[in-house]
């Protein structure tokens, strides 16, 4: 049954700030005395610290009970969407998908949960045996060498390709020769910054009349400076470029490396391997396509994989067997040394090794067949929207996601993408993604509808889509002021906009508000 | 009471654009307007004024005030449109002229409008930016035959849009952009001499600002210094560089703690300025008798994306031909190269060889450590 999005309306809760919550004196959790045994033991455990490194002013946390805290923090869940309440193919590039709860479950377990990453390897073989053996899983789903898990978000894998590059290149004497990484201007933002960060200088190459970079402009910037290529393929635009074989074969003829960002790669499970292209070295978010949650900005985990030239420089220590039981191997001294502490989020690569394992190698490719045909159904019914266009060629086919745009609809009605974007969190719906960054297509909505989304939840959210169409023609000034049913009003774009503004601190918090 | 911030300017140049059908290159003289009327051509502008007012006139803002210059200049599109306008105290001839322009800008000025919004051509920016500079924000509604200038909207329909969202927005963006003009006479005789005359204040067109989701927020004006600390990061000792005009190369000036002319071409070298709004026999002069490495600095006009021959001509072919491709450094923000929506650089330095040996990919600096690749048109 295709269920509807009238009549939604968000929770609206009043909530404060967690730390302005509570009053003096009151406490969750009443925490015994420690034993005088202890105590005459340890004696005063502050005194091990430094002095200089001593507060010297009682550290001010909320004095709250539990009963207010779980109110809060329900209150602040129920005024959040994300794929556990909605459907979200708004999330254009962030691959949302169903977790299954399950693996929640299998994570909460005390053989998970109550680990700790110092202890001797001998106690840890089961956690290291499903590293090692989920490393194996992944050569066979990319035809890489070898894995490391030990970069803990999409960006910091990126980042440790770059790195990777940069070791490779000074292991031959070329890395200050070697500067230049080579990106396009639709592969996700972190191909342009994390090479920066890494010290290279970076080069976008700007899309073509096809939607993604000739060839000739690539061959224009090919020179004995040439560290590598980092790039995404599909791009944001869901257009598959085909030149991509014939550009990493330029990057390796000019002496780079090439490095696959497999962010994009829920619609290729199965179809294409990233070492059958040529590519050095790849990435994926194993929170993304591999179906454990996003987190928020928290517990992510990045799959780095390297071709066999490249196994020397992975992160230590690199997890492997022996014969007889697994072991931690820090003996690596080409190694980029330690992207994360310890072995990075081990729960996320569970999370993801359950999953692989429960769907198996046809189920893989079946996730990423349905992804494709979902996300193709939902362009193809989008084409019948007024004011909605599909950059580029309108006929040929995306692969996971789509970027379009709402220029004809802006143009005609004043206006934005922005606009309609907030008009979505009416209906109960994530607010679409408009684009990364550099922003190349007018008025842009970026939606990618995963294997987890059916026909019904597909219809549901088209209709959503063109109900906001025609208001747009119809009403344009009604939507200036949306969202009227959400958990929050419209909120001041300037804000955004102006670092004074932003506080990532309590502390900063009051003294800006001032 | 109605708050000043709610009332904007409309200038129509009724005889604007009639040159253009009728193949006469723009209507700078009242000889050339006559003929233009002969050859049947017709007043554009108020067409082209009314659709975009009619817009702003149907959105949330049909409370805005109007304030313009009597009939043919603004008052008829004005009512047509369905506004109720202010109209100036001012008399205008049957064949209006750039006086007249420039006395309804004043007044509105003085009246304190927030926002001037001219339908006509490049000449029309020019007598407003004659007597307004950079301190009102302008729309342009394309009218002109003329349009070498960066401020106009790319339809009436977007200059409407950008009036509302201007209006509608609190913390509305401004950006200065370029006024350019052509020398008609010549241009008819086939030559095509286009000079940058000064900036104007345009809103900032919302699809190249990014959006708050997006996670990297980047002013126009910080990504500008990004590019100048880029470049001042790799200028080298001993090395003479030519600087064209342009905010781009006012703020690499800024970067480099010298006072670099906004429109002209300026000549660095270790650390300042040896020469100021030098002529292209002035750069030849001095690059012949100083032996020494040079090379040019060139940001592409927004919106239309020249990198030589519009503006910036003191850099002639022939200073071109002898340094080389190699010595020229482009150098634009990832938004400006975004505004040419995919079209290439253009190059029209009067010369084909040296047009041809511009031809084809050239990196552009964009950031600190950030480069593109961009084609040059052939």
């Amino acid at each position: 049954m295709t269920q509807s999005h009238d009549n939604y309306h968000a929770a609206r809760w009043n909530e404060p700030i967690i730390m302005e919550m509570g009053s003096e004196g009151q406490r969750g959790i009443l925490v015994d005395k420690t034993d005088q045994a202890i105590l005459e033991e340890i004696q005063n455990p502050l005194d091990s610290i430094p002095q200089s490194m001593l507060r010297s002013s009682e550290l001010k946390l909320p004095e709250i009970s539990q009963a207010q805290i779980l109110r809060h923090y329900i209150r602040l869940s129920q005024m959040t969407l994300g794929f556990d309440v909605t459907p979200d193919a708004s999330s254009g590039t962030c691959t949302m998908k169903y977790s299954p709860k399950v693996n929640e479950a299998i994570c909460r377990n005390a053989s998970v949960l109550e680990v700790h990453p110092l202890q001797n390897p001998s106690s840890l073989q089961g956690i290291l045996k499903i590293l090692f053996d989920f490393g194996e899983i992944m050569c066979e789903i990319s035809g890489m060498y070898k894995y490391s898990f030990q970069a803990s978000s999409g960006a910091q894998g990126i980042y440790t390709n770059a790195c990777l590059i940069r070791a490779y290149h000074e292991s031959n004497g070329e890395g200050d020769q070697r500067d230049e990484i080579i990106t396009t201007a639709f592969s996700h933002p972190a191909d342009a910054a994390t090479p920066s960060v890494a010290g290279f200088k970076v080069i976008t190459l700007m899309p073509g009349e096809n939607g993604y970079p000739d060839f000739q402009s690539l061959k224009s910037v090919l020179s004995e400076r040439t560290a590598g290529l980092m790039v995404t393929n599909p791009e944001d635009t869901g257009l598959f470029n085909p030149h991509i074989p014939a550009m990493v074969k330029a990057v390796q003829d000019a002496g780079g490396l090439c490095a696959y960002d497999q962010a994009n790669a829920n619609g290729l499970f199965g179809i294409v391997r990233a070492a059958d292209t040529g590519f050095d070295l790849c990435q994926f978010n194993l929170h993304k396509t591999f179906s454990a949650p996003h987190s928020a900005q928290g517990q992510g985990a990045a799959a780095v994989g390297v071709s066999e030239k490249l196994a020397k420089f992975l992160p230590a220590p690199v997890v492997d067997f022996n014969g007889a039981e697994y072991v931690l191997d820090y003996d690596r001294p080409e190694s980029i040394g330690k992207i994360r502490s310890f072995l990075g989020n081990v729960q996320t690569v569970i999370k993801a090794y359950a999953w692989v394992m429960s769907l198996g190698a046809d189920g893989l490719k079946s996730v990423s067949e349905t992804a494709v045909l979902n996300n193709n159904y939902l362009a193809s019914k989008l084409a019948e929207i007024k004011g909605l266009d599909l950059p580029w060629d309108r006929n040929l086919k995306r692969i996971e996601q789509v970027r379009y745009s709402w220029s004809q609809l802006c143009l005609d009605t004043g206006l934005s993408t922005t606009d309609l974007a907030r008009k979505m969190s009416d209906y109960g719906l994530q607010t679409y993604m408009e684009s990364h960054v550099p922003r190349l297509v007018d008025e842009p909505m970026t939606l990618e509808p995963t294997e987890s989304l059916s026909i019904d939840d597909l219809d549901a959210y088209v209709s959503v889509l063109k109900e906001i169409s025609d208001q747009a023609y119809s009403d344009p000034e009604s939507l200036k002021g949306a969202p009227y049913k959400s958990a929050s009003d419209q909120l001041p774009q300037n804000q955004f906009n102006d670092p004074e503004t932003w506080a990532m601190t309590w502390k900063a918090y009051k003294t800006k508000r001032q | 009471m109605k708050k000043i911030k709610s009332t904007f300017g409309l200038i129509v140049n009724p005889i604007s654009g009639m040159g253009g059908r009728v193949g006469l290159k723009g209507t700078d003289t009242s000889a050339i307007i006559a003929s233009a009327i002969a050859l049947g051509a017709k007043p554009e502008s108020t067409i082209r004024a009314t659709t975009c007012l009619k817009e702003i006139h149907s959105g949330l803002h049909a409370s805005l005030d109007v304030i313009c210059p009597p009939g043919i200049m603004g008052e008829k599109a004005a009512e047509e449109a369905g506004f109720s306008p202010t109209v100036l105290p001012m008399k205008i001839p049957d064949d209006t002229s750039a006086k007249d322009t420039r006395t309804a800008v004043e007044m509105m000025a003085n009246a304190k409008v927030s926002l001037i919004l001219f339908a006509g051509g490049d000449g029309t920016a020019r007598d407003i930016y004659s007597v307004i500079k950079d301190q009102i924000p302008v729309v342009g509604i394309p009218a002109g035959v003329k349009m070498h200038s960066a401020v106009y909207a790319t339809t009436p329909k977007s200059a409407a849009r950008l009036v509302t969202n201007y209006f509608a927005s609190s913390d509305a963006n401004l950006k200065d952009v370029e006024v350019m003009d052509i020398d008609e006479d010549a241009f008819r005789n086939g030559q095509l001499s286009a000079s940058l005359y000064g900036y104007m204040k345009v809103p900032f067109e919302r699809r190249y600002i990014q959006g708050a989701k997006s996670g990297g927020i980047e002013s126009d004006e910080s990504a500008m210094s990004a590019v100048a600390h880029e470049i001042s990061r790799r200028l080298e000792d001993d090395v003479l560089y030519i600087l064209g005009p342009g905010t781009t190369l006012k703020a690499i000036g800024n970067q480099l703690g010298v006072d670099k002319t906004l429109l002209g071409v300026d000549l660095f070298q270790d650390g300042k300025l040896i020469a100021e709004d030098v002529t292209n026999l002035q750069i030849e002069e001095i690059i012949a008798n100083c032996n020494k490495k040079v090379k040019i600095i060139v940001t592409p006009i927004g919106g239309q994306g020249h990198i030589f021959g519009r503006g910036n001509q003191q850099i002639s072919p022939s200073i071109i031909k002898r340094l080389g491709r190699e010595s020229v450094m482009i150098v634009a923000t990832t938004n400006k190269l975004a505004s040419l929506n995919g079209r290439p650089f253009l190059v029209d330095t009067g010369d084909p060889d040296v047009d041809q040996l511009l031809s084809g990919y050239i990196r552009v600096v964009t950031g600190i450590n950030m480069e593109s690749v961009y084609r040059v048109s052939d």
